[in-house]
């Protein structure tokens, strides 16, 4: 038997939300001293996984067994007496708190039922050395940067359980420095035969730190492996489900000329969210937006928008030098946004199907020439049909519709404003298969139409289906631009993947 | 459309307003008799007209800041500061005329500093009218450098007591009042972009609505509200009361819009429902002073009201009594 090496496992594991399966017959084997990377798109499944093992969730079905024997893990508390211990992205501590108290929380050292200060920023002065921290234990955790709080945080996170970590895009907000910094750190704990799990979005960094990696794809296991073995085309083409013999097989759109120049994005970007890009985007033509999670394609995407403003570069709509700064500009310029997140910042829940539909087009005409109410239900009905909107009545509140129509109104809102470009991101994502066909379908006719459209989607089938060009974001940056032949899935897995020489380790 | 107006009007609210008054007319049988006298109407009911005008004004200023998820804690204070400001005017020797316009504009000016403290700033409503809140008493006190100002000036007793085609003035402003907000925010597109930021800011800046300038525009609403409140309570009692005037009166103003539909989590609302809230108050306390019951019960019954309504208005009571529209399709999963 192999199992007795795991300091960690999951055999098993399904775990179902109502009719959703999360995760689906999963095994996770995690051995002491060894850095394990755990991949997967959004959805994947990774974060149920993680609440299975550190006792957030329970499965369904499957057992997790720490050091060869099953146990019931019941919450994060009892996790932790098992050995296990998380640090989550955003630092869950007390920022108005002393470091040492934050350290020993819940288990302050004791003399006679008081907390023994003096003993505990003692303790907490060796334990913090050990991590290369030279802090004033009685300082205040906030005062620190998110670097020196995540350290913090691993340290209590170690002192706690001591025999598996788990770290939960521990690096979302550090930088390069602190990144390395961490890494150290990383690699001592591995040295002192800890376990560790590791997720993030940057593959750079999977291959930086990490021994083996484990793969989700919809709530199924793809495979573990051990990095020695593995290019990060392979990495990627696992986690977006893309086979080898599926490159190249796709149809290609026949070369049709450009029509004119709509857009121009020179130097692009804003700090700390996009680096700048060039962008040259024409009438009648779709250009895919392609890249993992955390890449930068929607930051890109919102700054086009002028959701956020850009903090540098130059664009010109049509010829014409202008500015974009916020999304009233681009709606004057004849732009629309389909946001990733529908319900967060696309629907107006309590609205009507009906006012969510003309909401674009009256915030364009502007406070005093409201449109009646025989005019929304007129256009409202017109866009209804031509969409296939499936609701009982334009009157209903929006947010008792399925995903799929919800992001059919909202579409519809912004065609109702007569666009001349149109910014979709994520639009097909979570909603059923009808409704994915009819926007499609409508990507396709917007474009014959004359439209300017760029569609941001992590389904690579689709974005090769129907755009005439391809970007690539890695790493908040536009790595590449593809053309004609080089529209499919083996070129953009490679353009995703491709690591670029010598800029980071 | 008609038939549809009509069937509107067999609301929740106006039962309820109809059922206080029922109850008032069993307790009190002489409750519904109006009698002419000097060129008046007088009687109880309309007397619940007219002591429940401030409250019903302050309301229809309330109402566009809690539809936008906001609150505005500080009109009570505001009517004071405009009470004190007309008041000293007249006082002084200026024309009424002059001495109305100026509080209103103070009360505008109040309005648009809490909208620059929610809208620019973006600090939380609820603290940033308490500001003013607390703030506006102090200024109104400073104006009337202590005293309770009083003055004979007859225009503003008129706005106060007076009787417009026998009903009395401060009622006919206030319906004249909704009236007007209640046209300017349906017949505009106002009313559908305060909608749609309460219920979703982020959306809806995306979807192209100044939302800043939305925020602006209903907390200086209910400023300029509160102004008109406080010069006709002021004119009523023939004085400014910088420590008295409108004191607490902007909880009766929440608590007329919550009864009125509007939840405090913003969306949907309405100015005529709002107003309506503000007369079932007024009607719940005159009725319980014309039927002799000591006054000290008006509070309690206002807060068994407060606590009906809010189970009416909770999570657990839309769970009981599902909405009578059925989802066409299922949500998708996640």
């Amino acid at each position: 038997m192999t199992d007795g090496q795991y300091a960690l496992e999951a055999r098993g594991i399904v775990k179902i939300f109502g009719n959703h399966v999360a995760l689906d017959k999963v095994d996770f084997g995690l051995r002491p001293g060894e850095v394990h990377a755990l991949l997967g798109e959004n959805g994947a499944g990774k974060s149920t996984l993680i609440k299975i093992l550190t006792g957030a969730y329970q499965p369904t079905l499957g057992d997790v067994i720490v050091d060869g024997s099953p146990v019931t893990l019941n919450n994060p508390q009892h996790a932790q007496t098992h050995g296990i211990g998380t640090v989550y992205q955003e630092v869950n501590l007390l920022p108005n708190r002393s470091v040492a108290e934050n350290l020993y929380l819940g288990h302050q050292p004791t003399w006679f039922g008081f907390v023994d200060r003096r003993k505990m920023e003692r303790d907490a002065r060796t334990v913090l050395a050990r991590y290369g921290l030279n802090i004033d234990p009685s300082s205040e955790l906030g005062a620190h940067s998110v670097a020196v709080q995540q350290i913090v945080a691993i340290a209590r996170a170690v002192e706690l359980s001591g025999k598996v970590l788990i770290l939960d895009e521990p690096t979302a907000s550090l930088d390069r420095n602190e990144v390395e910094r961490l890494f150290d750190i990383i690699r001592d704990l591995k040295a002192q035969g800890l376990a560790v799990v590791f997720i993030t979005h940057f593959l750079d960094q999977v291959f930086a730190i990490a021994d083996r990696v484990t793969i989700l794809r919809n709530g199924k296991l793809i495979d573990t492996k051990s990095l020695d073995n593995l290019t990060r085309t392979d990495v990627v083409r696992l986690m977006l489900g893309k086979d080898i013999a599926f490159s190249g097989a796709t149809q290609l759109e026949e070369n049709r000329p450009l029509g004119e120049v709509l857009l121009d994005f020179k130097g692009y970007g804003k700090k700390r969210s996009v680096m700048p890009f060039n962008l040259t985007i024409h009438k009648g033509e779709v250009v895919g937006v392609a890249g993992l999670l955390g890449s930068g394609r929607t930051e890109m995407a919102r700054i086009m928008f002028g959701a956020d403003s850009a903090d540098e570069g130059t664009v010109s709509v049509a010829g014409k030098p202008t500015s974009i700064s916020k999304p009233t500009d681009a709606i004057a310029h004849g732009f629309g946004f389909c946001p990733e997140d529908r319900k967060a910042e696309g629907i107006f829940g309590d609205l009507s199907v009906r006012e969510n539909i003309v909401i674009a087009l009256q915030g364009k005409l502007g406070w005093f020439s409201a449109l009646t109410r025989d005019e929304q239900m007129e256009i409202a009905g017109r866009y209804g049909e031509s969409m296939d909107i499936r609701a009982a009545s334009l009157d209903m509140p929006i947010k008792l519709l399925s995903g799929g129509n919800q992001q059919k109104a909202i579409l519809s809102r912004w065609l109702a404003t007569d666009p001349t470009f149109l910014i979709l991101d994520e639009p097909t994502r979570g909603i059923d298969v009808g409704a994915h066909a009819e926007i499609v379908r409508t990507i396709n006719r917007l474009r014959d139409e004359g439209l300017a459209l760029v569609v941001i989607s992590s389904e690579l089938d689709e974005v090769v289906a129907y755009s005439s060009r391809i970007v690539v974001m890695r790493d908040r940056e536009l790595v590449a631009e593809l053309n004609g032949e080089n529209i499919n899935p083996g070129v953009i897995v490679q353009a995703i993947a491709n690591h670029k020489d010598g800029v980071q380790t | 459309m008609i038939r549809r107006s009509l069937l509107k009007l067999a609301n929740p609210q106006l039962l309820a307003l109809i059922g206080v008054l029922l109850i008032n007319w069993l307790l009190f049988p002489n409750f519904f008799r109006v009698t002419w006298q000097d060129g008046r109407f007088f009687g109880s009911l309309i007397d619940v007209l007219n002591r429940g005008a401030p409250v019903a004004i302050l309301a229809v200023g309330m109402v566009g800041v809690i539809a936008t998820k906001g609150v505005d804690l500080s009109v009570g204070a505001v009517m004071a500061v405009a009470g004190a400001v007309a008041a000293t005017m007249v006082v002084a020797g200026y024309p009424a005329p002059i001495a109305v316009v100026a509080a209103l504009v103070v009360g505008l000016l109040c309005g648009l500093w809490n909208g620059i403290l929610v809208a620019i700033l973006d600090i939380q409503p609820i603290i940033a009218t308490l500001v003013l809140m607390v703030a506006g008493r102090g200024i109104a006190q400073l104006i009337t450098e202590g005293f309770i100002v009083t003055f004979t000036d007859p225009v503003l007793i008129y706005i106060g007591t007076g009787s417009f085609l026998g009903f009395p003035m401060a009622a006919v402003i206030a319906l004249v009042l909704m009236i007007i907000v209640t046209l300017i925010v349906r017949r505009t597109a106002i009313g559908l972009f305060i909608e749609a930021v309460g219920v979703n800011r982020a959306a809806a800046s995306l979807a192209g609505i100044r939302s800043r300038m939305l925020l602006l525009l209903v907390y200086s609403l209910s400023g300029l509200c509160a102004a008109i409140a406080g010069i006709i309570v002021a004119g009523d009692i023939r004085g400014a009361d910088a420590n008295n005037a409108g004191l607490w009166l902007e909880l009766d103003a929440i608590l007329a819009v919550v009864i009125g539909g509007t939840s405090l989590l913003g969306g949907r609302f309405s100015v005529p429902l709002a107003f309506v809230g503000a007369l079932i108050i007024q009607a719940m306390n005159t009725g319980i002073l014309v039927s002799g019951f000591p006054p000290e019960f008006n509070l309690i019954v206002k807060a068994g009201l407060i606590f009906i309504v809010l189970v009416i208005q909770s999570p657990l009571a839309s769970r009981l009594a599902p909405p009578r529209i059925k989802p066409v399709a299922k949500a998708a999963a996640k």
